[in-house]
This record gives C-alpha cells, sequence and structure tokens, in this order.
C-alpha cells in the first residue's frame, strides 16, 4: 500500500539502524512526543533496534491519557442529564473518571454514541431537534480545526441544541514544562508529525534557542521514527539544536494555514491541567466569546471537581519522561488495561498500556 | 486425552453492570465465561471450550451449537442477519469436524417491524440453507414491544454428524502442527463498520460471510487428519490463537507478513487505529494440522495459507514475527477495539 509499505520496509529499516549504530558515540535520551509513535516504537521494537546508549522516554503526546479526570467527570455529568446525546471518539468512552467511565453510563441508560467525527454530532444535532448534543473536544492541534470547524457550522446553521465540552491542549507549552523540570533528562525531541502538518513549526524555534535542544519533526512509521531519531542524533553528537523536518511528505514549516485561520476565530489559549502533570500555563484551548454559546461546560453549569490521580501512579513521571512504564511497581499487576490506575494506562495510545499490550514487563528489555 | 477442568477459583464480581465489552469477544467476555458461566454449568463436554458441543450418542458423534444474532445494520454487503445466522451456526458445528444437518430458528421481532424486510430475511435463510446443505426443522416466533428490540434478533442452533474417525479438539493440538487460515481477514467488521458508520473507501468492502462446512469435509475428504479447527468470529485470529494455546498449553508462533489482509481492509485500519487481527469474521477458520498436511489443506481450499506453527508446549503464549523488529506478544483484547482520536 501506497505510502505506508515504503515506510515498513525492511531493508530500509535495518540500513537506518545500522547508521544510528555507527554515528552514536554517547549516551543521549530522546522523547517522542506522540502517543502513534509511542505505540509504532514498542510495536515494531524500534527502542530494541537502536543502540542501548540512546534512552527513548514516552512524551504526553497521548490526548485521551492527558485529559484530566474532571473532565471525564464532566462528560458523565453532562450525560447523565435528561435528553442529552453525548458524542465522543470511540477510545475515550473507555477511560474511567472517579466514578465510572462513559461505557458504564451507557450500560445504564444514557445516550452514549461514538463519532468518527465532530461534524457527524452536528448532524445529530440537526436531526435531533429536541435532545442536546454534545461533543466530547478532546485532543493537541491535530484534532482541533475539525472540533473548530463544528462549531463554525453550528452556529451558521444556528444550532442551539449542539455544544461542545473543550479539553483542548497544547504541545509547545508541553515541551517546554519537560524542559524546566528539575528532573529533566530530555536531550533531543521527536515531534508530532500531523501536530505541525496543521501548525508548522516555527513556533518550536524558540525553543530549541532557550533550551538547546534538537527538535525533529517526525512520522509515525518505523522509517519515519528511525529517521527522526538519526536526526536527532546527528544533531546531538555535532552539538547543535535546531528545528529538522523529517516529515516532510506532510508537514510545511507554516502549517496549514486556513486551518489556523479557523483555530484563530474559535480558540483562545488558557492554562490547562494535564491529567499526571498539574496545571500547565497557557496549554490549552477554550472557545473564544464569539462561540461561548456552544461551550457545553457553561451550558450544562456542570461543577468545577478536582480529582487526582491514586497515590501511587507514576505516570506523572512517565509523561515527563523521568521515568519509563515498566519502572513502576503497579505496572501489569494492580494497574493493567482492564483496572487503569492512571493516564498513561486509560488509553491504548498510553506508554503504559502500548508496553502492557507488547508485553514489555522486563526493565532490561525498555 | 489430557483431562481439563477448569474451576476458576476467583469470585465473580457482581456489583457492576453489562457493558458491551462483556459481548466484544475480548478478556471480559471470556471472564464472564469463566467465572459465571462455566463455574455454574461446568461439565465434560463444555470445559472442552470449543465452538460447539461434541456429544456422544451410543456410537454416533453428534456436535451441536448454537449462536445469536444481534446487527446493526440488518442488511450490509456481502450478506444479512438472515445468512449470517445461518453461517454462523453451520460454522460453528463444522468447526468440529461434523457435517451440519439441522437448524432450529429462533426470531425475536420488534412490534412496527416491516413485514417486507422480515421476508427478505426469510428468503435469504433459505437461500444460505439450501447453499449450506441443511434444513431449517424447527422454530419458535415472539414479538416485542417497539422499543424493546433492534426489529429483529435471531437464534439458531444447530446439530451435525461428526464425520467417521475425526476428533476435533484444542486439547489434541501439539508442537509440530501447523495453522492454515482459509482467507483473508476482517473484511466482515469493515463492512459493517462502513454501513454502519458511512465510512467509504475506492471499492465496496463485502463481509466474508459464508458456510464453510463444505471446505471442512474437503480438507477431511482430501485423507488429512485434522486436530483442530476454529472459526474467527468476534475478537478475530488473535483471540482464536489464544483461546487455543491457552486451552492446549501451547506456544504458538504466526508469521505477521503471511496473514492475507485486503488492501481496503488494512487502509481502514490504519485510519481507525485497529489491528486486522482482532476483526471479526464470518467465513474465516484455521486449521490445525501435522506439518506434512499442509499441503493437502492448501489444495483443498483455494486462497489459504500457512501462517504459522505450534513451537513448543513449555509456553502458552502466541507470538508473532515480524518483518524486523523482536517477535511480538499476542494478547486478547480488554474489549472491543475503538475507533481513535487521531
Amino acid at each position: 500500500m501506497k505510502y505506508l509499505d515504503e515506510y515498513r520496509d525492511r531493508d530500509t529499516v535495518l540500513k537506518l539502524v545500522d547508521e544510528i549504530h555507527k554515528i552514536t558515540k554517547q549516551k543521549w535520551t530522546i522523547m517522542e512526543m506522540c502517543g502513534g509513535q509511542t505505540h509504532s516504537i514498542i510495536r515494531y521494537g524500534i527502542d530494541e533496534l537502536i543502540p542501548d546508549k540512546i534512552r527513548l522516554v514516552h512524551g504526553p503526546g497521548c490526548p485521551v491519557c492527558v485529559t484530566p479526570i474532571e473532565m471525564i467527570d464532566k462528560a458523565l455529568e453532562i450525560t447523565a442529564q435528561p435528553n442529552v446525546i453525548f458524542t465522543s471518539f470511540g477510545d475515550m468512552l473507555r477511560v474511567p473518571g472517579s466514578n465510572g467511565d462513559l461505557f458504564s453510563v451507557k450500560a445504564k441508560g444514557g445516550d452514549v454514541r461514538i463519532v468518527y467525527s465532530p461534524m457527524d454530532a452536528v448532524e445529530l444535532a440537526k436531526n435531533n431537534p429536541e435532545n442536546d448534543v454534545v461533543f466530547f473536544g478532546v485532543g493537541f492541534e491535530t484534532t482541533a480545526p475539525a472540533n473548530a470547524m463544528s462549531v463554525v457550522a453550528a452556529k451558521s446553521q444556528e444550532l442551539k441544541n449542539f455544544s461542545v465540552l473543550i479539553s483542548h491542549v497544547l504541545v509547545p507549552p508541553a515541551i517546554e514544562a519537560i524542559l524546566q523540570s528539575e528532573k529533566n533528562e530530555v536531550q533531543g525531541f521527536l515531534a508530532a508529525g500531523h501536530v505541525c502538518t496543521i501548525m508548522g513549526y516555527e513556533e518550536y524555534v524558540p525553543l530549541c534557542e532557550t533550551y538547546k535542544v534538537p527538535i525533529v519533526v517526525t512520522g509515525f512509521e518505523p522509517v519515519d521514527l528511525l529517521q527522526g531519531i538519526l536526526m536527532t542524533i546527528k544533531q546531538l553528537e555535532s552539538g547543535q539544536y535546531k528545528v529538522d523536518n523529517q516529515y516532510t511528505r506532510s508537514v510545511s514549516q507554516q502549517g496549514n494555514d486556513p486551518a489556523q485561520k479557523v483555530l484563530q476565530d474559535v480558540f483562545r489559549v488558557v492554562p490547562r491541567k494535564w491529567r499526571g502533570i498539574g496545571e500547565i500555563p497557557m496549554s490549552g484551548w477554550t472557545l473564544t466569546d464569539k462561540y461561548t454559546n456552544f461551550d457545553a461546560e457553561k451550558k450544562f453549569g456542570v461543577i468545577h471537581t478536582t480529582a487526582d490521580e491514586p497515590a501511587d501512579c507514576i505516570s506523572g513521571d512517565i509523561l515527563m519522561g523521568h521515568k519509563r512504564p515498566n519502572e513502576c511497581s503497579a505496572f501489569g499487576t494492580r494497574c493493567t488495561p482492564e483496572n487503569p490506575f492512571g493516564a498513561t494506562m486509560v488509553s491504548a495510545e498510553g506508554a503504559c498500556a502500548a508496553y502492557y499490550k507488547y508485553h514489555r514487563f522486563q526493565t532490561e528489555l525498555a | 486425552m489430557t483431562e481439563f477442568t477448569l474451576n476458576c477459583p476467583i469470585p465473580f464480581d457482581n456489583s457492576g453492570h453489562i457493558t458491551m465489552a462483556h459481548g466484544g469477544g475480548g478478556k471480559i467476555m471470556n471472564q464472564l465465561i469463566q467465572n459465571l458461566f462455566q463455574s455454574n454449568f461446568s461439565n465434560d463436554v463444555m470445559d472442552q471450550l470449543h465452538d460447539g458441543a461434541i456429544l456422544d450418542f451410543s456410537g454416533s458423534k453428534l456436535a451441536f451449537s448454537t449462536d445469536s444474532f444481534v446487527i446493526d445494520p440488518l442488511f450490509f454487503p456481502g450478506g444479512d442477519i438472515g445468512s449470517l445466522a445461518v453461517h454462523g451456526t453451520v460454522n460453528d458445528v463444522a468447526m468440529c469436524g461434523a457435517i451440519p444437518k439441522y437448524l432450529s430458528l429462533s426470531l425475536i421481532l420488534e412490534e412496527g417491524f416491516p413485514v417486507k424486510d422480515l421476508e427478505r430475511i426469510i428468503h435469504s435463510i433459505k437461500s444460505a440453507s439450501e447453499k449450506s446443505g441443511i434444513d431449517i426443522v424447527t422454530g419458535d416466533t415472539k414479538v416485542v414491544d417497539k422499543g424493546k428490540g433492534d426489529g429483529i434478533y435471531i437464534n439458531t442452533a444447530g446439530i451435525g454428524e461428526v464425520m467417521p474417525g475425526v476428533e476435533i479438539s484444542p486439547l489434541n493440538v501439539s508442537p509440530g502442527d501447523a495453522i492454515v487460515i482459509s482467507g483473508d481477514i476482517g473484511r466482515h467488521s469493515i463492512a459493517i463498520m462502513a454501513v454502519r458508520e458511512g465510512l467509504t473507501f475506492e471499492t465496496t468492502v463485502e463481509s466474508d460471510s459464508m458456510a464453510v462446512n463444505h471446505l471442512v469435509k474437503s480438507i477431511i475428504d482430501s485423507g488429512v487428519t485434522p486436530h483442530c479447527f476454529r472459526d474467527l468470529t468476534r475478537g478475530g485470529l488473535a483471540s482464536a490463537l489464544v483461546e487455543i494455546s491457552q486451552t492446549a498449553k501451547i506456544h504458538i508462533q504466526i508469521e505477521e507478513s503471511t496473514i492475507p489482509v485486503l488492501r481496503e481492509v488494512r487502509g481502514a485500519c490504519e485510519i481507525l487505529g485497529f489491528d486486522p487481527i482482532y476483526l471479526a469474521n464470518e467465513g474465516r477458520f484455521i486449521s490445525f494440522v501435522k506439518k506434512n498436511d499442509v499441503e493437502k489443506v492448501l489444495d483443498a481450499i483455494p486462497g489459504s495459507v500457512k501462517i504459522g506453527e505450534v513451537i513448543s508446549n513449555e509456553k502458552t503464549r502466541v507470538t508473532m514475527k515480524q518483518p524486523f523488529g523482536p517477535e511480538k506478544i499476542i494478547d486478547m483484547l480488554s474489549g472491543e477495539q475503538l475507533p481513535r482520536i487521531c
């Protein structure tokens, strides 16, 4: 299959692995930002192909993982109200809040539906004027334009029964929070290719310069990831720190201009709490005043609650790159995908869930 | 044959509610089966944990199985709930190494369901029965209030005669066996999802729903002594392999590059974040046979492929060799696969 097979090609992979082995002289710690990248790394055993000197740690770029428990609780509270049709992408449904998940509300009679696009939720609102349709607008810069478009469409169609529960977060502030952490060991980043497809990569330049770290915009397939690692190691070994673009087949420096215009119109930047990490300044989006009527939190007056991870969950340390999943004493024993303790186990793309799925139980393997 | 009983000591947690995952073919469904059903009904036949029960009637062996069909949409490319209700049970009986003979047919209809649709479904059942070579010999009809059913639910039960000399059981699977898959995987899941969720592809993906009893018979007629068959329904290829590995306590090794997956199905999986080995099928099965019987099976079933082997009985696991990188351990999923955010 085009755009797939060539990026999973055995010979290309082995050639890149060989090249990485040849140029790596010192010990380096690199973080991939996106959950999709983490999943690919563990699935294809990329971390086992590269030299032991390179330590890969897994960043906070899994949107399901970092959505705070409070947001899930708000979703549950909204769903429990009469005449509400609550819509979401599938993988949010299994994430436990303080008291159950969306699947359990569905089991008790709540109307929860999986949609594949936020525009499907708008359509649902149009066709069900007697119901309030709420869409769970979760994700990074990647999913934000489509979510923003749903609000624009609802406004232009004057739909009063559509709203969005927003939990959008942004990558650059997270990178900065990681770099500012006293415990930080990350020396280079693989930035998420799809985020940069939307946003471009100009906003990463100041981060490289301020913190003297290379950031390589990277795709998601084995060849992409190995090229991204190779480009990062080349910079690290030669003392460089700049933004590089591995994912040229999708990413331009400026990104997607029409998408960014919609984002500017619909969202404004606010502080956001990240599950497992805590609040990061100016790290998320909420609706601008122009679209405030579509804000489900305001519409349903859901109470501001706080909820915390179990005390023995180290997901914060994992998301910040301080630890890896199999360095947790609860991993795979008390904490499993059926009974997740925290952020990184709740979603299939979380680092703990990926380690669990591919049986990375022993620390010496990692 | 090794004696095998499974009395799970874990107390059943009755505090929650049934969720969709309890019917998803993964770990959560298996826990329900083991901890509630099996612990209450345990007997020598059920504890074989096979697709159907093999019953001894004074010397002659009968295979018996039942299945219920709840599907949205009722009509989909490549089939409908009627043909599915025949194929599902026929295949379960065939997986016992039996020739399916008779089916029962129970319908639960929702008040308001169009008679025209019912007629279409009944015609489809008739046609599928004729093609499978079985007769519908008994049945039942119930109607429930509007809003208390999804139009139509169907249950079928089937019996068949186990072919002479054939002894099928996961417990017969042992090191040295090879695994042959009868065709490409995942089409049923993607065809249903495409209609239900309005996903479109360059070409229409048709469900793989079909009766496989004739294929099973051709394998046996070719002189092969099959050790086990398993159809790949909910939970897909992965769950079938894990179930057999756990029952037989064996290490199964498959090779990823050999597993046939249609281009459109692969594409849909990439978009949705699904793994084809967990997708449901309704007309695919795996055969466990001695390695030197593989060629005969491949000749008997056009489109079949050898995907792996049983490599030892020292460990109970399923692993998959990848084109590069380490061998991957294959596990059952918790519940169903969920389409991801990005």
